[in-house]
């Protein structure tokens, strides 16, 4: 962000950070209720259907990466390896703040950690959160270490680095399954078409899918801020994945509502019918293209259809959390413009720190 | 043995009684305009609906297998071994998942406060605890709301079902839903009209989520054993490479030429 001369992007910037500050503010000093169209009939809405739920997808990149590299060994991914762990970090990072201002006492988000009930997912998803932050930040360690010199941490951490790893990828394994579980308690409240005893693998593999479509995302926008060769052809490699993993993923998805006996709902015509329909049409599309290597081989059709799966990730995600329990709770939710200002705010915070980030560490640099 | 209410809607006449002798168990205000907000919130623990020429009361159903304790993080919830579930408001953090996971969407949350609690009915756990009866039905002046052992109830139930065959509609909602409810309903007409929901499974939900939960050690386990396995395996490869003297740099050119040949980088 170039502050001396004002682009647009820094009014915008700026504009979101003013309009943000004022809906936290409001959320601080006068409750939930005056910041919120919650209602005790639709106690979640945008918080946790975006801000968290698409939030912790959204980093599955850097686990996704992690493996790939230090575990499946395939070195030649290294080069956005270091970006992606930057971009998983602030994003749990970005979780975290938004889950404080989504708690009605944020000043016992520390509670899971002495009063258990492993019989929860919530108790699940807060242990996952509190323990994938701790690695995320122990794996991105070295970079800020490097930065200032600071040789015998930096030995101390690349001396655990091997456990760290397979803990960090086994810790999001579950948690991004963790909240598909969330959701395993309402049957009677979420939509046919997305409730399934399938949640959690669901979650996971969409999870992978997004992982791989961010890291196409955060490659392309980086190499074209920094002036750096987009690294096409692992890209490439990565999108025949990313196809490889969608249409599995879609395949299982159509078979599971063929044996709940749920296919006629897409048919439908309600709104659930629509949405649902928009979620599975921004996935195929990118899926089907991404099998021809014509395709691959164009930068821009790599991008286009990284952003249709990660549109069809938050699609999938808000329809789960939003549109198909509104039916189910006999409600409907908007979210207030306060909550959408937060939420904005968070995204364009997490995108000055990353920049800023990028421009002071050893990011890109990797040895 | 434990304690349970039995509501018999054919016998409410909708005075609010229990509306307002509830309130004051609670400490909280009770007059008209509230008396005419026919739904559950943060100051109305319980609830007189009109159904038409009908009443039906609204309240926590105090599940035999709660969906609320089986989901709060922090165990906020408990059920008792006298029957009702009880909310300890010094452990909640505000999560709200009690909410949306309740199949009677009975818990409520202060949404106007800055230190906000859930509310819901607690079947006057502490009246109970001194034998005495809880505040509603103690009010109620026509017995349509009565209190007792859950095995008594349903006995009473089954009697006045029999007793006046044309007045109910035969069957006690709770009896089963959602595993089976400490709070017994019975109604003249089926309970749909009632606005009961009657398409609630009749297993208890905490079951479907610990399906999942319960694999989570073994996924950890196995998990960790695999990756642990394809690391060794993939690192494995480097240093055989190396000890058979082909270094790891002219490995990787081979690599990159080999990639280079195949796509159209040349």
């Amino acid at each position: 962000m170039k502050f001396k001369n004002l682009t647009p992007w820094t009014w915008l910037f700026t504009a979101l950070m003013l309009a943000g500050g004022y809906a936290v503010f409001v959320r601080l000093f006068y409750g939930l209720g005056a910041a919120t169209n919650l209602s005790d009939a639709f106690p979640w809405g945008m918080w946790i259907g975006f801000d968290v739920l698409c939030g912790v997808g959204l980093a599955a990149g850097g686990f996704t990466l992690v493996a790939i590299v230090h575990i499946f060994n395939i070195e030649k991914y290294k080069p956005i390896l270091r970006p992606a762990i930057l971009t998983a970090f602030l994003g749990y990072v970005l979780v975290i703040i938004a889950l404080m201002l989504d708690l009605g006492r944020p000043d016992r988000i520390w509670h899971p950690l002495v009063m258990w009930n492993p019989h929860s997912a919530m108790f699940e998803v807060a242990w996952c959160v509190i323990l994938y932050t701790t690695v995320l930040s122990l794996e991105f360690a070295p970079v800020v270490l490097e930065r200032f010199r600071m040789n015998g941490a930096l030995k101390l951490v690349h001396a655990i680095s091997i456990p760290l790893v397979i803990l960090g990828v086994v810790l999001s394994t579950l948690h991004q399954s963790s909240l598909g579980t969330l959701f395993l308690i309402v049957p009677n409240k979420l939509h046919p078409l997305w409730y399934t005893p399938m949640l959690p693998l669901f979650f996971f593999m969409s999870a992978l899918t997004v992982g791989l479509a961010m890291t196409i995302f955060e490659s392309w926008h980086s190499a074209r801020a920094f002036g750096k060769q987009l690294e096409v052809g692992l890209l490439r490699g990565m999108a025949r994945v990313l196809a490889v993993i969608g249409s599995v993923y879609l395949a299982l998805r159509f078979l599971d509502l063929y044996r709940r006996h749920a296919l006629g709902y897409v048919f439908e015509g309600g709104t659930e019918s629509w949405l649902f329909g928009l979620e599975i049409a921004l996935m195929i599309v990118p899926v089907v293209l991404l099998y021809q290597e014509r395709i691959r081989a164009n930068s821009g059709m790599l991008y286009a259809c990284a952003m249709s799966v990660v549109f069809a990730f938050i699609t999938n995600r808000l329809n789960i959390s939003v549109t198909g329990m509104e039916a189910g709770s006999g409600t409907h939710y908007i979210p207030k413009w306060t909550e959408v200002a937060i939420t904005l705010a968070i995204i364009a915070f997490g995108f000055a720190v990353f920049r800023l980030a990028v421009k002071k560490l050893p990011v890109f640099a990797e040895a | 043995m434990a304690k349970a209410i039995l509501y018999d809607s054919t016998l409410c006449v909708g005075c609010r009684a229990c509306e307002s002798a509830c309130a004051e168990r609670w400490s909280q205000p009770y007059n008209k305009t509230i008396a005419a907000e026919e739904k559950l919130s943060a100051h109305k623990v319980t609830a007189v609906q009109t159904i038409g020429e009908r009443f039906s009361r609204r309240m926590c159903m105090h599940c035999e297998d709660p969906t609320c304790a089986s989901v709060c993080p922090v165990g906020a919830f408990q059920k008792t071994a006298l029957g009702p579930v009880v909310y300890d408001e010094s452990k909640c953090m505000g999560c709200r998942y009690c909410m949306t996971a309740c199949p009677f969407q009975v818990p409520t949350y202060e949404w106007g406060k800055l230190l906000p609690r859930v509310k819901k009915c607690d079947m006057c756990f502490e009246r109970q605890s001194k034998g005495l009866l809880t505040a509603c039905s103690e009010a109620c002046p026509t017995e349509a709301t009565i209190c007792g052992e859950r095995d008594q109830l349903i006995a009473i139930a089954r009697k006045r079902m029999a007793d006046k065959p044309d007045g109910y509609h035969h069957d006690i909602y709770g009896l089963s839903e959602v595993g089976g409810t400490s709070v017994l309903m019975l109604a003249a007409v089926p309970f749909e009209q009632m606005g009961w929901n009657t398409k609630l499974p009749h297993e208890a939900l905490p079951a479907l989520t610990w399906r999942a939960l319960s694999m989570v050690p073994d996924v950890a386990i196995a998990g960790g054993v695999l990756l642990g396995g394809v690391y060794w395996l993939t690192h494995r490869k480097e240093k055989v490479a190396a000890a058979e003297g082909r270094s790891k740099s002219a490995k990787k050119a081979a690599a990159g030429d080999a990639s280079c040949n195949e796509k159209e980088c040349q």
